[in-house]
């Protein structure tokens, strides 16, 4: 039985996350992960915005910094940029990291700034009381889409890949397994790097759209899921509503703060500092 | 090597000139006019003294930025101007509500909206003071030439280390933009403040916002064994979010009053030609210098016209006025906006005389000319 107490700040506890929520999954997936890569809890910076899931850092015993809405990445950039030696991981939602925080997200992947993106995407804003969110399925409903969601939702993976992340992966809370070993490779890749975790949300989500309990929703994700590998075998039509999971990009990018770092070198040689 | 240490230099370079004598090692910023200079400044230099340079997407990531480097342990530091710093305001309430020292450069220009990029303006006075919700700490310098630039940049690092209070350094274009002599003073007379941070505490021991007797807790830096919580909410002792009632408020009035406890060290004002003065000026910034002029010329034509001069904003000098509320026979409060410090000048002189605007917000100095008419009209 892995000892999950040690990384908890048991006084934290009871977590506010509801029955059923799929957030605490996610949360041990990443302590082991933390756990086989060895690294110490003095070396980790945790940063979140603000949502539910944002809220996970505060029952950690790491360095841990809850910011503004949507903007856990800027604070992040930050701290890596004065403390490259820390390992910085955003814990952040769907809302929180593609609406209000967009920009920051497509640029940090742009920048390749060696990060770890958690990316907890439960398709609702659960916090404030389940409003549409930008990866609210087409048609699903809400509170702010009563009679269901007339736009299109992002692909967060793609989002990320395409704006120049590293590594881009995504995960369910289903597949806990899965989710540890791919969370591990995203911590030790250098440069951005995210995880799209799914993770079910009954109470906001599910009840609305009659997707049953946490359990059920787990069951769905369970039964919807593709590796990649097959679903490039696939076409888009048998991809439909399907939730492809595995590595999806992994590739070498020149690193922000290290390119930051030679020129940091090359000054210090020289021991030119004036004008 | 022997090099010159007076140079001719804009505001905005000596800004930049007076981060690096402070010790900034991050800078993290959007370009806007006419603030850009300094960042441009920076981005050539900070690399060469071992520090960070990074241009964000927009001014909330700048800002963003700036409050992740200093809790890493950098002195931080943005620039912006009117648009930008009203992007900026939500994340320099969070800086304010969890004690993270940063400077915030604004290159006030015409406002509202887009307003005039190019020309000068006094228009963010009270946004500066008032522009993030909630009711919170701030300080705001103003400097009126290249090298109280300078120096107030330096104070304004000062300030912010030593208070854990974010400090907006409000230049305005005509200040950013001017090119006058600077001589560098030399290193050991510049007075540098380092936050009180000390020693590595040993994990669940520091309590990050304990009370002391200052009211400003010590820093430790993340990534020194600590290992605590910050948050942007309403937070006890531990740095924890709560809901108590007793610690929230606790929280908020000593959040407060560390500008009521040190005002006497903050506040900085420049007194000329108040002794026997009837009328009484108040100017700030590139104003004063108009303001300046026009009570030197006064005095020429025999008027007891004098000037008191707020380097410090926020919080207001209105101890300072109100200590001649009583001698002079009137006030003139001449700025490039509609009266925002007038409003101030009425309070800390109790309505006892009447306070005289001279405003413009035409994107225009105020003439010295101006200001001296107005002197005469009221003798």
């Amino acid at each position: 039985m892995f000892d999950y107490e040690q990384y908890l700040r048991k006084s934290k506890m009871p977590l506010i996350w509801c029955a059923g929520c799929g957030d605490g999954i996610v949360m041990k997936a990443m302590l082991r992960a933390i756990h086989k890569l060895q690294i110490a809890k003095d070396d980790i910076c945790m940063v979140s915005g603000i949502g539910c899931s944002s809220r996970l850092p505060g029952y950690l015993d790491f360095n841990t910094l809850h910011t503004t809405h949507g903007r856990a990445i800027t604070f992040a950039t930050g701290i890596k940029m004065v403390k490259p030696e820390l390992h910085v991981i955003v814990i952040t939602g769907d809302g929180d990291a593609t609406a209000i925080g967009g920009n920051h997200f497509i640029h940090a992947a742009r920048r390749n700034i060696d990060l770890t993106v958690i990316l907890f995407n439960n398709h609702i804003y659960g916090m404030t009381g389940g409003q549409v969110s930008p990866t609210t399925p087409f048609t699903k409903h809400a509170s702010t889409a009563p009679y269901g969601n007339i736009e299109n939702p992002f692909d967060i993976s793609g989002l990320a890949a395409a704006a120049g992340a590293s590594f881009v992966a995504r995960a369910t809370a289903y597949n806990a397994i899965q989710l540890e070993k791919l969370i591990q490779k995203a911590i030790e890749k250098k440069g951005f790097s995210v995880v799209e975790a799914m993770t079910p949300c009954p109470t906001t989500y599910g009840r609305r759209n009659r997707e049953g309990t946490g359990v059920d929703m787990l069951l769905y994700q369970k039964d919807n899921s593709v590796p990649v590998a097959k679903a490039n075998k696939m076409d888009a039509e048998e991809l439909q509503g399907k939730i492809v999971t595995g590595v999806l990009v992994d590739r070498e990018k020149a690193e922000c703060r290290q390119e930051y770092q030679n020129l940091l070198d090359h000054f210090s040689k020289e021991g030119e500092v004036d004008s | 090597m022997a090099t010159s240490r007076t140079r001719i230099l804009s505001g905005n370079e000596a800004c930049a000139e007076g981060a690096l004598a402070a010790g900034v090692r991050f800078f993290g910023g959007y370009p806007i006019t006419p603030s850009s200079e300094i960042a441009e400044e920076l981005s050539r230099k900070l690399p060469r003294h071992g520090g960070i340079f990074i241009q964000m997407e927009d001014e909330i990531a700048s800002i963003g930025s700036v409050i992740g480097a200093s809790i890493a342990g950098s002195k931080a530091m943005t620039a912006t101007s009117g648009p930008g710093f009203s992007l900026m305001q939500e994340n320099i309430g969070y800086a304010c509500m969890a004690e993270i020292p940063c400077v915030i450069v604004n290159v006030m220009r015409g406002g509202p909206s887009t307003g005039l990029p190019t020309m000068p303006s006094q228009g963010d006075v009270m946004q500066a003071r008032w522009g993030t919700h909630g009711d919170h700490p701030i300080i705001a310098l103003a400097p009126f030439s290249v090298r109280e630039t300078f120096d107030l940049t330096i104070r304004a690092f000062n300030l912010t280390e030593a208070f854990r209070i974010p400090v907006v350094l409000l230049l305005d274009e005509i200040i950013g933009h001017v090119n006058e002599k600077l001589t560098f003073p030399d290193p050991e007379e510049i007075r540098v403040v380092e936050r009180k941070s000390g020693r590595k505490i040993n994990g669940q021991d520091y309590l990050p916002y304990r009370v002391t007797e200052s009211g400003v807790p010590p820093m430790v830096s993340f990534g020194e064994g600590a290992r605590y919580h910050i948050t942007g909410l309403a937070h006890d002792e531990t740095g924890f979010p709560t809901n108590d009632p007793e610690k929230i408020d606790q929280l908020l009035r000593r959040l407060n009053s560390k500008l009521d406890a040190h005002r006497d060290e903050i506040v900085e004002v420049e007194y000329s030609n108040m002794d026997d003065a009837e009328i009484g000026l108040v100017a700030y910034g590139s104003t004063a210098r108009s303001a300046r002029y026009a009570v030197r010329s006064a005095r020429e034509k025999g008027i007891a016209a004098g000037l008191i001069r707020p380097r410090t904003l926020w919080p207001f000098a209105d101890r300072e006025i109100g200590a001649y509320a009583d001698q002079v026979k009137a006030w003139i409060v001449p700025e490039m906006n509609l009266g925002q410090i007038a409003t101030q000048v009425e309070c800390a002189s109790r309505f006892s005389r009447p306070v005289h605007r001279i405003n413009r917000v035409d994107g225009n100095p105020i003439n010295p000319v101006d200001i001296l008419k107005k002197i005469e009209d009221l003798v």
